[in-house]
């Protein structure tokens, strides 16, 4: 554990050197979750029908997106780790005392914790004075305060989790490109990122719920806006456990499989 | 051909900071240090000569090198290549010249060499006819024939300089300057590398100036080198004057038998000493090495003795000691 | 201009080197913006449509910016990747040689695999115009030409904006994305939908707006007013483009004067 620990500081140091790419990041979420709201509130205006979400809730939505992008982004990635496995390089990494797979996912999460570190809370603090309706909003109690830090940090963990696969399926490919494209893509979408998942059609909703995608975003997004009810959100949390305990335990399969291979084929 | 005169240059540096706030104050303000690349350079250098320019890491070679490119604008002093004034109308002047960065590559990195080198051609707006012949002479004397249809990441480090020289050798320039020619390179390349060098000066009279490190590429094409150390020019003149005026050392081994006397000699200083090895240094203005030879078979039983001339790079570090650079 | 198709043909053939990543990367720029739309499509599904604006409408704003943008990063990529030429030293090499800084910049860097975005946006474009009760004529064929080339132009610029600025600095250039990306993604949507500031500012500023909205108020017939002026609007638009090569070449002066 103490690994994995020390893991962590050195990324969140080495994240901290770059801190005028995170301020243009930040300025660059902030635009970019004006516009969506802006979107949205055009779409809202003069609906005839009532939307399956309210618009509050949307920019809350909207803005926790922007503020933890670094928790649910797929596409975010390690080049390291890609040129290892391409470049057969891997070989060393075996060498080390460490369980490999573990290591690999302290590697990973340390990334998206220093990352998010630094951008989160600039983006709510502003996100919260803002005037209406683009503010975010608190949530409407503690006890749904405490189960949204559950449910994120959980759907982070998910996240580094599925993450884990692209890397894996790497080792098969030798192209990070496809898997990217594919995780990248269908993830993001099933996620909630492009659009909420509510406001999806509903034969979409079904796929998605079905998905473990929407774990990562959606679900701890809503519930801290109170759109998911705290009993629904409790039961979440245990799929969330469900999901997250069943992809390590696959994930760990396969690592370990495709790193046999690498071993039988000498590196 | 080259005329610098008085040339100064002097670069901003901003101090680099350290902590948040120190970085927060610095988007707005920054400390800046002046540093002084060159104080009043002045040399010219006639028609078909080779001049080697020389001197320790940054001690303003690569700026001198890009003023006289066109590149940089230096703050003060004139500088006339073949009537033009490198920083005003760099189109129309660098259709006279050559540049090689050594350590950087001008050519295409995936593509058959030749394609470099059409593309160049059409760059430089060379004609057809020319390009024709240049390219043949290129070929010859480099050696390329072979390798003109492998992309560039398939050749070795050598290959790739010749390449890299013959490519800025296409427009037909008059003038070439090359940063760092041989460096990286194996031996037997570095050879191949002077060789060509060498050729295309004497058969098409181009003008060469070449930085390097490599005091052998100095030797082997250079009558003349300048030397410059923080900025400033220290020497200009031929080679052999350089090594007269500093290197008046020579370097004598010699294997005895066992003895445990001291071999002072006056003239010389003792670099290493053992019962049965010494290794003296000559001061040949003082005392002939033929004299060194004598005195020490009148105080040892002599096995064997082994003299050096002073290597270049001794006299080129002595220089820098000798100037504190 | 003959001269840039040669740099074109030699990074062509350096692309083919590599094939597969060339496809694959092709295909993901393909179905990137492929969700983008068809989220675009579900919020349609749902409401109907935006301020008055329908699905095909929006379908069209889309097509155009998209395929503006996939053609800019395409063709001015080598100013969008400007920094690695600063970092790698490399712009010294253009100085040397015969040619504008412009051309060769230009010439540096293609990104052929913009291909598949291009072919995504074209798809869109052909079923948009398609499901859209235009009345065609010859000059709204050639507005929508210039729709799409002014918003090359546009792209194009703020990349050299963004090239200029790391003759200074290259940390923090990720904010340049605002107006690129962001723009892109802003003005896949009619510009009315916005509000009033963010509309001005990218009719006047930075005017995104001359690409598809304001021209495309006249395409569809939408305009009150003089049509002349809204079909005119994409080539003010490409106007844009001259105060950043002014800015460019000033950063080429510094540079020059400094070395850093």
């Amino acid at each position: 554990m103490k690994v994995y620990a020390s893991i962590l500081k050195l990324r969140v140091l080495i994240g901290m050197q770059y801190r005028s790419a995170a301020l243009a990041g930040v300025a660059t979420q902030f635009f970019w979750g004006f516009i969506s709201i802006m979107v949205f509130q055009a779409f809202y205006e003069h609906s005839s029908i009532t939307p399956p979400i309210s618009l509050q809730e949307l920019i809350t939505y909207i803005w926790l997106q922007q503020a933890f992008l670094a928790f649910i982004m797929l596409w975010f990635r390690d080049n390291e780790l890609f040129d290892l496995i391409t470049s057969g390089n891997i070989a060393y990494e075996l060498c080390r005392p460490t369980d490999l797979y573990g290591f690999w996912y302290a590697k990973l999460l340390a990334q998206r914790l220093s990352s998010a570190l630094l951008r989160f809370y600039p983006i709510l603090l502003v996100a919260f004075f803002l005037p209406k309706p683009y503010n975010m909003t608190l949530p409407p109690d503690v006890t749904t305060f405490i189960l949204f830090v559950i449910t994120l940090l959980l759907g982070l963990l998910l996240l580094v989790a599925i993450s884990m696969f692209l890397y894996i399926s790497v080792f098969v490919t030798l192209s990070p490109m496809g898997s990217l494209l594919i995780f990248g893509v269908l993830g993001e979408f099933f996620a909630g990122l492009i659009i909420p998942i509510p406001l999806m059609p509903l034969w979409l909703q079904k796929i998605a719920y079905v998905l473990p995608f929407r774990w990562t975003a959606d679900f701890p997004f809503r519930v801290y806006s109170g759109h998911i009810a705290q009993s629904d959100a409790l039961i979440g949390v245990f799929i969330q456990l469900g999901y997250l305990l069943g992809l390590l335990w696959l994930g760990k399969l396969a690592f370990n499989s495709v790193l046999k291979r690498v071993v039988v084929q000498g590196g | 051909m080259i005329k610098l005169e008085g040339i100064t240059k002097s670069f901003k540096v901003a101090k680099r900071s350290t902590g948040l706030r120190q970085a927060t104050k610095a988007l707005f303000y920054r400390e800046h240090t002046i540093v002084e690349a060159l104080k009043d350079i002045t040399f010219s250098i006639e028609p078909g000569e080779i001049v080697g320019y020389i001197g320790p890491n940054g001690a303003g070679k690569s700026t001198t090198i890009k003023i006289m490119s066109g590149i940089l604008v230096p703050d003060g002093g004139n500088c006339s290549i073949m009537g033009y004034t490198p920083w005003k109308n760099r189109v129309d002047y660098v259709k006279n010249i050559g540049v090689v960065f050594g350590q950087r590559s001008q050519l295409w990195w995936d593509v058959p060499v030749i394609d470099s080198f059409e593309l160049l051609k059409d760059i430089y707006n060379v004609p057809e006819q020319e390009y024709k012949t240049t390219l043949n002479l290129l070929i010859e004397t480099l050696e390329l024939k072979e390798i003109m249809n492998s992309p560039v990441r398939q050749l070795s480090l050598g290959q790739r300089m010749r390449c890299e020289i013959a490519a800025s050798l296409i427009h037909n320039p008059q003038i070439l300057f090359l940063d760092e020619p041989t460096i990286g390179l194996d031996a037997v390349s570095k050879i191949a590398v002077r060789q060509f060098i060498k050729t295309i000066n004497q058969e098409k009279g181009v003008t060469v100036l070449l930085t390097t490190h490599d005091m052998n590429d100095i030797e082997a094409l250079a009558n003349r080198v300048i030397l410059i150390g923080k900025g400033s020019l220290l020497y200009d003149g031929k080679i052999e004057e350089l090594k007269k005026r500093f290197g008046s050392h020579k370097t004598i081994t010699v294997d005895y038998r066992k003895n445990i006397n001291s071999i002072d000699i006056p003239g010389t200083s003792i670099i290493h000493w053992s019962p049965e090895h010494a290794v003296l240094s000559i001061d040949t203005e003082k005392i002939l090495t033929s004299e060194v030879i004598t005195e020490l078979s009148q105080k040892v039983d002599l096995l064997d003795v082994t003299i050096e001339s002073q290597p270049i790079e001794d006299v080129i570090i002595q220089l820098y000691k000798e100037f504190q650079i | 201009m003959s001269l840039y198709f040669k740099y074109l043909l030699i990074l062509f053939k350096s692309q083919m080197q590599y094939r597969t990543s060339f496809w694959l990367l092709s295909i993901g720029q393909f179905f990137i913006p492929f969700s983008v739309f068809a989220g675009l499509y579900f919020l349609f599904e749902r409401f109907g449509h935006i301020k008055g604006w329908d699905f095909f409408e929006v379908a069209l704003c889309f097509a155009v910016i998209h395929m503006a943008f996939s053609l800019s990063e395409c063709f001015a990529r080598g100013f969008d990747t400007f920094s690695s030429l600063i970092i790698k030293g490399d712009f010294d090499r253009v100085l040397v040689r015969p040619r504008s800084t412009f051309l060769q910049v230009l010439g540096s860097k293609f990104e052929f695999t913009r291909i598949g975005r291009l072919l995504q946006s074209g798809i869109v474009l052909i079923w948009a115009l398609n499901n859209l009760p235009i009345e065609w004529s010859f000059v709204k064929v050639v507005t929508l030409f210039f729709m799409i080339t002014s918003g090359v132009f546009i792209f194009t610029g703020i990349y050299m904006l963004a090239a200029t600025m790391c003759f200074w600095t290259v940390q923090g250039l990720e904010v340049a994305n605002i107006f690129t990306d962001g723009g892109r993604e802003m003005a896949q949507y009619p510009l009315n939908i916005y509000q009033k500031w963010v509309a001005q500012f990218f009719t006047y500023v930075i005017p995104f707006g001359t690409v598809n909205y304001l021209p495309l108020l006249f395409i569809l017939g939408k305009t009150k007013g003089n049509e002349l002026l809204y079909m005119l609007t994409p080539l003010a638009g490409s106007l844009f483009i001259l105060p950043c090569i002014f800015v460019w070449q000033f950063g080429v002066r510094h540079y020059r004067s400094t070395g850093s």
